[in-house]
């Protein structure tokens, strides 16, 4: 009894001993390093308004930094901004801007280096460099940050939320744009990312390679100089995500190269050079997407085996589907295809007539990419027509056997 | 010429056909913008029924008014007036009454549907001009077709013949090029082909405006960059000046020559 009694009295003397370290301009502590250097594990520093003009600060104690609005830490174009080394620490409300650039070193605005069970929330980071950059930490959460930056090419600016070699990191309602690529995942596992908008970043909005078990949803990815792109990763989960306007000649609204086991539902490609690219994708399953006024819908480069694409709606594709290769047991099934024109006798919702998606003119341009040139020219349209009534160079067991009548999704 | 102009003007002004055409367009913008109320969309759909359809009107209508007014023209030619202006006069007046039925009938639909509201008046008014100009080339063309051919019946057949080869046939040439040198670096040679065609020329010109453009690629961007830039809408305005201006100096060298 005695003992409990005491342990509990240590704990509260502990936990009471939890201070606040207030930093101010005019205060006795006025710059951040000072307080950092005062601080022990659990306490909290609070930043006032006002401008605070320190880069390189060494956060390497399990502390809560936060401020109010007005709060600016200003890295003078000079090296990285925080850089944090310790566990269970959390940063919030604070702008941070001007991080230095350099071509051999990634200065970040926050940068976190092993450590686990964090928070940046609120965070608002501006003319940065790299933008919160997370390497071999787990258990972290990056919540309702805005990243924004003005990069102009891909050779000297940065990430946006950069995470690499990490795992069970949650990445929730940020908006990012005006960097390189807006979230960037390498070897980052067990991870959840929803909720953000990426938009105006000049290489991708979404970028994430060797990522395996993550999952996507609720994102916005707008006009991205190259949409986004997921390489090498297994067991992927991304639905009700939006792909929108990423359009330029080498743009996608979603490439995926060297995929296996993926579901990919729900979601919204809307005006994209191409929706989806796929090259080497094994057993992915495409259910419920939108596919609205692309240039392609889908462009299927090749190894692609175990391909699903069931109950999609392709609306309005300037073309369907090119394929440059075999189809092999890639499987298109009641997809609705605002082109299909066969009836539907019995009325059961379902076309009587296959639809075949590859169209002539999508096999000669895939052959002769100029050709493209002659887009919706009369010529093209009779020898579609033609090759509609008899197909002769189409494959001819790449086919919706039961093409819907009506469209499927009513996410639009 | 006024005078004539005025005169062929005013009788296909009053004539079935021009309401027709007029009333056609009239209905097909209507509907168009009646099913999808998106201006922007009914643009591009648009596109392909113009350049389909002002070549062939134009043509059509061409051939058809010189034979039909050859008596009278005739007439006229008996009177001390200069035969280039009888024929300009009349050249100009079926162009521009054929113009004026697509630009009413296009532009009064849209401009109900709201045209100025929305950000497609660029593209609308580009699609109008260069609906124009496919008028004003087909007349000249059709019109030298006639000068040169006495029979009513061959003359139709070369008309119908010209409009075919140049909105479908020179295409499938092209595109059999395309296909058989695919080793050659073929962006020059597209280009240039495209100029060739004004039908081809007018579709490229619009697509680029509607930005199919990237879809193009490589070829896209070197025809972005010819099309897209100021400089380069200003050679292809003046190639389908060009393409105006030729078959009207051809028609007044083979008038000076002709025996009627």
């Amino acid at each position: 009894m005695n003992k409990i009694s005491l342990l509990l009295f240590l704990f509260t003397i502990s936990f009471s001993q939890a201070k606040q370290i207030e930093v101010c301009n005019t205060c006795e502590i006025s710059t951040i390093k000072k307080a950092i250097e005062l601080a022990e594990n659990g306490d909290e520093i609070f930043i006032k308004k006002g401008v605070y003009k320190e880069n390189d600060i060494e956060v390497n104690k399990e502390i809560t930094i936060y401020g109010e609005e007005g709060t600016i830490l200003d890295g003078t174009n000079n090296g990285s901004v925080l850089h944090v080394t310790a566990n269970n620490f959390a940063i919030k409300n604070i702008k941070i801007i001007n991080v230095g650039v350099s071509y051999t070193k990634d200065f970040a605005a926050i940068k976190v280096v092993r450590c686990e069970n964090f928070t940046i929330e609120n965070v608002v980071l501006d003319q940065i460099f790299f933008g919160i950059l997370i390497e071999k930490s787990h258990y972290g959460k990056i919540l309702n940050n805005t990243l924004s930056s003005t990069a102009k090419d891909e050779a000297n600016s940065g990430n946006g939320i950069h995470i690499w070699h990490s795992s069970n990191m949650e990445v929730e309602g940020n908006e990012v744009f005006g960097m390189r690529d807006g979230i960037y995942f390498e070897f980052v596992t067990e991870s959840k990312i929803h909720n953000n908008l990426s938009h105006d970043n000049i290489r991708y909005g979404l970028h994430f390679m060797f990522s395996n078990n993550d999952t996507y949803y609720n994102n916005e990815f707008k006009n991205n100089g190259a949409g986004v792109a997921v390489m090498f990763s297994k067991f992927i989960t991304m639905y009700q995500n939006k792909f929108l306007h990423n359009w330029g000649s080498a743009s996608y609204g979603l490439l995926l190269k060297e995929i296996y086991d993926t579901q990919i539902y729900n979601n919204l490609f809307q005006e994209n050079t191409i929706g989806i690219k796929g090259e080497g994708c094994t057993r992915i399953n495409y259910k419920n997407n939108t596919f609205l006024r692309n240039g392609w819908a889908i462009k299927i480069a090749g190894a692609c085996y175990t391909n699903i694409f069931e109950n999609n709606d392709f609306m309005h594709n300037s073309l369907d589907l090119a394929y440059n290769t075999k189809v092999n047991d890639n499987r298109f099934e009641n997809n609705y295809w605002s082109e299909y024109t066969g009836y539907d006798l019995d009325n059961d919702g379902i076309g009587d007539v296959p639809y075949r998606p590859v169209k002539l003119f999508s096999y000669v341009v895939n052959k002769t990419p100029e050709a493209l040139v002659l887009l919706r020219s009369l010529f093209v349209d009779i020898i579609n027509f033609s090759e509609k009534v008899s197909p002769v160079f189409t494959p001819n067991d790449l086919m919706d056997k039961n093409p819907k009548m009506k469209k499927n999704n009513d996410s639009i | 010429m006024l005078k004539i102009l005025k005169y062929s003007f005013y009788d296909l002004m009053r004539s079935r056909w021009s309401y027709v055409y007029f009333l056609f367009y009239l209905l097909l913008g209507f509907v168009l913008l009646f099913l999808n109320n998106d201006v922007n969309k009914a643009v591009i759909t648009l596109m392909n029924i113009i350049i389909v359809l002002t070549p062939l009107i134009g043509t059509i209508f061409g051939v058809m008014y010189y034979y039909n007014s050859k008596e009278f023209t005739e007439l006229l030619l008996a009177q001390p007036i200069n035969r280039k202006k009888i024929f300009m006069g009349q050249y100009v007046g079926i162009s521009l009454s054929l113009t004026l039925s697509l630009v009413l009938g296009l532009g009064i639909p849209f401009i109900l549907y709201g045209l100025f509201k929305s950000t497609a008046i660029f593209n609308f008014t580009l699609l109008l001009i260069v609906g124009s100009f496919l008028n004003f080339i087909f007349v000249a063309l059709s019109y030298n077709i006639a000068l040169s051919t006495e029979n009513k019946i061959k003359g139709f057949g070369y008309a119908i013949l010209m409009w075919l080869f140049l909105a479908v046939i020179y295409d499938g040439v092209f595109l059999i090029s395309l296909v058989m040198f695919d080793e050659y670096p073929l962006d020059k040679f597209s280009l240039i082909a495209t100029m060739l065609n004004p039908i081809d020329l007018s579709r490229i010109l619009i697509l680029l405006k509607l930005d199919i453009s990237a879809l193009l690629g490589y070829t896209g961007a070197v025809f972005r960059k010819f099309f897209g830039t100021n400089f380069g809408m200003l050679i292809s305005m003046s190639i389908l000046v060009l393409w105006v201006i030729f078959p009207i100096f051809r028609m007044n060298r083979k008038l000076k020559r002709k025996d009627f």
